[in-house]
């Protein structure tokens, strides 16, 4: 029985499949030993000798968080400290969190985490603390930053910017205005609706929130377009990042509402500023997120290295306001990935 | 029946043909590398241990259902959005309405049973493909799940579960630790194991476990000599549905809250999880231990590119390549597998 099965060309096959399997897993493995090579050379004279790594909720693909990475990547260069960074591919608080647990358990220098729910990622930050890993905390959470051991955090307030984009709409005479939100769930986002909404609301207006997708354009746009024919009285619209603004950029543009309706958003990117010039976005909210990758790595170093700490709780990194002002300065930066 | 030809041989024909076989080899290829390239960095530490086993454990959990369900023959792409749906009814029960935590448990585990029981409902009674009938309900239960949060509680993230009555006596089962040697491994793990027991003793020792291969290798030949299809297949998605319900309970408990997006992308790292195992995607083949294995691979990747220092931004093209790999294998495996039988 066996005999025949060998015969039959099963036994003799399986070795070569084997081999196949086995040289595909080698040359994926040798793919990975070579990526870190690949990395860009670390410039100081006798290499990096700390270690920090970034975990924040915000993807890669995100043109905000490529700009947060770009601050961390420049500060690491001119300061010589190796930078890491880590996120989950959609916004997933749980992933994050065990990306953290992860990031301790490999005894980083200092770590920078973004903290968009306090109470999910708690845990995990207090681990960091026992474990005697500096924390910086960036983007979100500054309300909860100090209680979980933050040294510092480097960011904007997120209600009081919301607020600050209602009272120009308000000033702008806008009644109703919808606030497009691509991570629901994302506690901070959630405040600059509500900052908005108080805003708008203290004129006596009225504020909307809309769901959108955060990695799907297409679905988005056609979200914001449908809204918008539903209810021809919305005369303003606020979207909380460059994923929300530019399919709500097309949606105005194709639905024809251009000029009718205000539009802001928060966050910069080539396309806004390019909507910014061309008077189709009013304005744009800048939290001047190179600062949040600059500023946490050279901190983290003048605390390894120098003992050196802030008095600050909170760096505030915004909001400024991006408008037809001064606009074409901004691009000329955006182009390059620190604005 | 006649005696497959797969329980005959000897051992070594024995192992070649186990689906679990290629996803050994995963296992020690993946560990075996994040060793070498990230050992000093505190992979090999019980830390860096406990961090990939609870990665594992909490999608493990869903994937040993899901195997089963895919070796009986069908998909379930709800899964995530019942993790999502039943950590966040759980704490606005708890947290908005005052119930107590065991009682709240009672009643999701209750309500995803019924979506798992409506999901093989429409599956078993339309004969729609259940890709199709359950990507449906996967964006259902995440748009119910967040409409409805939304409108109960006006907003999308709720915490607060620590103080519910009821939480202390509940932790240590769900989400609590065991410390070995000064670290706390979560009891996720042990639920993970243990359910991975059951489902392998289900599927080797029980005439339903025949039945669920038989519905999933030849639903109608099964039906024929007298396999209640429809049963097996209905059980199955509600143990699927349940399954994901206890990690969302279990993740809720353990981060005192919830909020509207959890377990985004889950079911498709659960199917990764069990492919990578050794199931066939046409079902009637493949094992709970792969799924097993499957999970551990993920969680060594998932974690162990942040000790070799890789971004985050490659974690997807290992996935990826690792789903494709396992793929390739599997259907050698198959190929030599119907050479075998017929």
């Amino acid at each position: 029985m066996r005999l025949r099965i060998a015969e039959s060309g099963v036994l003799s096959g399986r070795p070569v499949g084997r081999h196949r399997a086995v040289t595909a897993l080698l040359s994926f493995a040798l793919m990975w030993c070579c990526l870190p090579a690949c990395s860009p050379p670390e410039h100081s004279e006798e290499g990096p000798d700390l270690r920090v790594i970034f975990v924040t909720h915000g993807q890669a693909s995100d043109p905000f968080w490529s700009v947060v990475q770009s601050g961390a990547r420049t500060a690491g260069r001119e300061v010589g400290v190796r930078v890491e960074y880590q996120a989950p591919e959609s916004f997933d608080i749980v992933t994050m969190a065990q990306l953290i647990d992860a990031a301790v358990a490999s005894s980083p220098d200092g770590l920078v985490v973004s903290i968009p729910d306090s109470g999910a990622l708690g845990p995990s930050l207090r681990g960091a603390r026992d474990a005697g890993i500096p924390i910086i905390s960036i983007n979100s959470g500054s309300g909860a930053a100090a209680d979980l051991g933050s040294l510092v955090h480097v960011g904007q307030t997120e209600y009081e910017a919301g607020y600050a984009a209602g009272q120009r709409f308000a000033d702008g005479g806008v009644r109703k205005a919808l606030c497009v939100n691509q991570e629901v769930g994302n506690l901070s986002l959630d405040n600059r609706c509500d900052g908005f909404g108080a805003a708008l609301g203290k004129a006596g207006g009225v504020m909307q929130i809309l769901a959108a997708e955060l990695t799907d354009p297409t679905e988005s746009q056609q979200r914001i377009e449908a809204a918008l024919r539903t209810d021809s009285t919305i005369d303003g619209l606020l979207t909380l990042g460059p994923t929300g603004a530019i399919p709500a950029l097309h949606a105005l543009d194709e639905g024809g509402h251009a000029g009718r309706i205000t539009f802001a958003t928060f966050d910069a990117s080539p396309e806004i500023l390019q909507g910014i010039e061309d008077d189709k976005i009013q304005f744009a909210i800048d939290q001047q997120q190179f600062m949040q990758g600059y500023l946490p790595v050279v901190l983290h170093a003048l605390y390894l290295r120098n003992e050196n700490l802030l008095a600050h709780e909170v760096l505030r990194t915004g909001p400024g306001f991006i408008t037809a002002q001064n606009v074409t300065r901004l691009r000329e930066l955006t182009r390059q990935g620190t604005r | 029946m006649a005696k497959d030809k797969r329980l005959q041989g000897g051992l070594i024909e024995r192992v070649l043909v186990r689906p679990e076989l290629a996803s050994v080899a995963g296992v020690v290829v993946v560990w075996g590398f994040f060793a070498f390239v990230a050992g000093d960095n505190g992979f090999l530490s019980l830390r860096g241990v406990a961090t990939y086993m609870e990665v594992a454990a909490e999608l493990g959990i869903v994937a040993i259902a899901v195997a089963l369900l895919m070796i009986g023959g069908e998909f379930d792409l709800s899964v995530g959005s019942i993790i999502g749906a039943s950590g966040m009814l759980l704490t606005i029960l708890v947290v908005h309405f005052g119930w107590s935590l065991p009682a709240a448990i009672v009643v999701v585990l209750v309500l995803t049973g019924l979506a798992g029981w409506f999901n093989g409902f429409l599956v078993t009674r339309t004969g729609l493909p259940s890709f199709i009938v359950t990507l449906a309900t996967l964006f259902a239960f995440r748009g119910l799940t967040i409409g409805g949060t939304r409108f109960v509680i006006g907003r999308t993230q709720l915490g607060g579960l620590q103080q519910s009555q009821g939480y202390d006596m509940i932790r240590p089962f769900l989400a609590g630790d065991i410390p070995i040697a000064g670290v706390s491994f979560p009891v996720s793990i042990v639920w993970w194991l243990g359910l991975a027991a059951i489902a392998t003793w289900v599927l080797i020792k029980t005439p339903f476990g025949n039945w669920i291969f038989a519905t999933g290798g030849d639903g109608k030949a099964a039906r024929s000599v007298g396999v209640p299809t429809r049963r097996v297949k209905v059980t199955l998605f509600i143990a699927t549905a349940l399954c994901a319900a206890l990690v969302g309970i279990m993740q809720s408990v353990a981060f005192g809250g919830a909020d509207v997006l959890r377990g985004e992308l889950r079911e498709f790292h659960a199917i990764i999880v069990v492919v990578i195992g050794g199931t066939l995607l046409t079902g009637g083949y493949g094992s709970a231990v792969g799924a097993v294995l499957g999970a551990l691979i993920f969680g060594m990747v998932r974690q162990g590119i942040v000790f070799a220092g890789v971004d985050a931004d490659w974690f997807q093209v290992f996935l990826g390549g690792m789903l494709l790999l396992a793929v390739l294998v599997n259907h050698a495996v198959r190929r030599r597998i119907l050479r075998l039988t017929t």
